[in-house]
């Protein structure tokens, strides 16, 4: 194997990546655009819900409901109250979406509550979304606690109390999603770089050129990796940079912190460039990265943990987490990023995404065709 | 030592047979031509010789190295330009040189020395800084030939050098090469479908079709080869059944064969050829359409060869692209 080949193929595709804005440009954008539209998408919290209240009751514990209600309405915000003087015209206006929820206080509640006689309220919602209809429930089961309070309190010890202690500062959502963002940026790269200019220059007829030249199929394949990792590292710490700073995101003037990051990076750009490699090594159709793109991106970006965590999911998308390259970058860029550890918390993942790589690229040399 | 020896050397795509059992030899300081219509199986040949693809049976030698034992050695030996236009667009021309010199190895000092000099020998020493993509074909064709020999190799392989260029550029590669040929002195085996190109440039013709080497020969020695020096074509209205016979008995006539409506007469002497027709034309009260009459050229040796006009088997308009997407 010889050096001066491998950077001979090494320095064409540094010399293209920079002469053309395009790709830096396209790798750079999506995952920026992703980050800013999905990070405050999905991170702000429920307000402003319309909520039916009807109250069948008219005693005196309805009331304290009602009053509670508003408070819930003026302090967090998240529904905004409507009266209804019946339960079918609330569960109508309901079905046709003028309200998300119904509370109906039942018309022996204070009775019930006066004389501890299992009293209810009753929320009747549109669980179609299931992000309102938690929210609701989350709400009013906090105050349904705070409403079974007794005025008095007991001098005995009653229920056990739960002191939450947060180690890091409030995590905005953009911040959870920064990792994700990363990732998919050195994936771009990885696309692009090494699924469709790799197959549109071999039907172009490019690679014929370098095939009649005494290059071994393993030199080819280490100088293009090579190149497309540097490429993914490039895309991958600025927006590391960019979109930290959009986050807010801080201590990214750190040096070793920053160090760390591009470590990161290095390793898990390569893993991409050689996982691209390797599904790509034997096609010659340019339409076909083209078609994957969207499959793959799919594929190995939700089940990674970074928009939501694996935990929620069924047991067979986090086996697919175990085996995607982005959860073990996800997972590093996010303790590097949100919880600022060092080597000690992101050693695994890199020893992981190394052995990948190191996978990936054997795989890759044992699949090139050095002829045509 | 001969610079290429091809012996029986076969190509098999599945139960297709790409090149059957072609031998021949190719002397240093050779020009020497395949010449064959498109799907002929002159690229699959070239491609067997440059190692890039393995020949089913037979063996061939390129500068004394066996293309299957010793690829290697062959690839440095040999400069190659392919059908398809292989230069980086995105590049510049001094780069898309330096960067394939790089991959042969040749010395920093050496590169900077060869770039200038070969971008003058094949005429773009003022695009040397342009990129690629700015490049006509024949500009890029001209730079891959440059490409091809920034390695100093001593065999050239050009498959369809000039194909789709306009007839000033062709005129322009064909002076490059044979001069690239006296100047370097190279050895250069190139594949045409053009007749011109092959008659101008070639010292040897191997006339290929459907895989097999049906002649092999210098172009003048070809065209002696099949009988008469001339080619007389006629079209005629209101023909006997008996005309082609009686046109073969003509004074000169050595051979007589329909062509698309009219026929073509290989004749020893043309002119007298045509003052027999014009008798008995007059004689047997047929009407003589057109006629006229030109010195053998290479269609006719592929003609007499093949059964078969290479002018037809271009204009047919078959262009393989497999290749790109093989």
């Amino acid at each position: 194997m010889k050096l001066y080949r491998i950077s001979a193929l090494f320095e064409r595709d540094m010399r293209k990546f920079f002469r053309s804005p395009t790709l830096m440009m396209v790798s750079m954008i999506f995952p920026l655009v992703q980050l800013i539209v999905l990070g405050y998408a999905f991170g702000g919290k429920i307000r402003g819900v319309r909520v039916a209240f009807v109250d069948n009751d008219h005693g005196a514990e309805a009331v304290r409901v009602r009053a509670m209600l508003d408070a819930v309405r003026t302090g967090p915000g998240v529904i905004r109250l409507v009266d209804y003087s019946t339960l079918p015209a609330a569960v109508r206006d309901l079905k046709i979406g003028l309200v998300r929820g119904v509370i109906l206080a039942p018309y022996d509640f204070s009775y019930r509550v006066e004389h501890q006689d299992n009293p209810r309220l009753v929320l009747v919602e549109d669980n179609t979304d299931r992000t309102i209809s938690g929210a609701l429930e989350s709400t009013l089961q906090t105050m349904v606690q705070q409403f079974d309070v007794p005025a008095v309190t007991s001098p005995l010890p009653a229920q056990t109390q739960l002191d939450v202690v947060e180690v890091y500062p409030y995590i905005e959502y953009i911040k959870y999603l920064l990792p994700g963002s990363i990732a998919m940026a050195m994936f771009v790269v990885a696309m692009i770089g090494g699924g469709i200019t790799f197959i549109d220059d071999k039907s172009r007829g490019l690679h014929e050129g370098y095939l009649v030249t005494p290059i071994e199929g393993a030199e080819l394949v280490l100088g293009l990796n090579l190149a497309g990792a540097i490429k993914g590292l490039m895309a991958g710490m600025v927006i590391t940079v960019v979109g930290g700073l959009i986050a807010g995101v801080s201590g990214l003037a750190n040096p070793l912190r920053l160090a760390y990051l591009a470590l990161v990076c290095a390793v898990a750009a390569l893993t991409m460039i050689s996982l691209m490699f390797v599904t790509m090594v034997r096609v010659d159709d340019p339409m076909v990265p083209r078609a994957v793109f969207g499959v793959l991106n799919t594929l190995l970006f939700f089940p990674s943990g970074a928009i939501y965590p694996i935990q929620g999911f069924p047991k067979w998308m986090q086996a697919i987490a175990v085996v995607d390259p982005f959860y073990y970058t996800v997972h590093a860029l996010r303790y590097l990023l949100l919880k600022g550890v060092g080597i000690a918390g992101i050693y695994h993942d890199l020893l992981v995404l190394a052995g990948m790589s190191a996978g990936f690229l054997a795989l890759g040399i044992g699949l090139f065709k050095r002829q045509l | 030592m001969s610079a290429v020896e091809v012996d029986h050397l076969t190509k098999q795509f599945g139960d297709f047979t790409a090149v059957d059992a072609i031998s021949f030899t190719v002397a240093q300081n050779e020009i020497f031509g395949l010449l064959g219509p498109n799907g002929a199986g002159k690229t699959t040949l070239i491609r067997m010789l440059t190692t890039l693809t393995p020949p089913t049976s037979g063996t061939a030698h390129v500068a004394g190295c066996d293309i299957v034992r010793e690829p290697n050695r062959v690839r440095e030996s040999m400069g190659v330009i392919p059908q398809a236009l292989t230069s980086d667009p995105e590049l510049t021309a001094e780069e898309n040189l330096s960067i394939h010199a790089k991959l042969y190895g040749v010395p920093a000092a050496e590169r900077e020395a060869l770039v200038p000099e070969l971008m003058a020998a094949v005429g773009l020493e003022k695009f040397r800084w342009a990129l690629v993509r700015t490049f006509s074909g024949g500009m890029r064709r001209r730079l891959e030939i440059a490409r091809g020999l920034m390695h100093s190799p001593k065999i050239l392989f050009l498959d369809e050098p000039t194909s789709g260029l306009d007839p000033v550029s062709r005129s322009n590669v064909w002076e490059m090469i044979e001069r690239l040929r006296r100047e370097k002195n190279l050895t250069i085996l190139l594949t045409t479908h053009y007749m011109d190109e092959a008659d101008k440039l070639c010292d040897r013709i191997a006339i290929v079709d459907h895989g097999r080497l049906k002649a092999l020969d210098t172009p003048s020695r070809l065209k002696a080869s099949i009988p008469g020096n001339d080619v007389v074509e006629a079209e005629f209205d209101r023909a006997p059944a008996d005309w082609t016979a009686e046109l073969a008995r003509l004074e000169g006539v050595r051979s007589v064969q329909p062509r698309d409506g009219s026929i073509r007469l290989s004749s020893a002497e043309g002119p007298r050829t045509i003052a027999a027709l014009v008798e008995l034309v007059r004689a047997r009260g047929v009407t003589l359409r057109r006629v006229s009459v030109a010195s053998t050229t290479l269609d006719d040796v592929f003609l007499h060869f093949t059964g078969r006009d290479l002018r037809d088997e271009l204009g047919e308009g078959r262009y393989s692209v497999g290749h790109l997407y093989r």
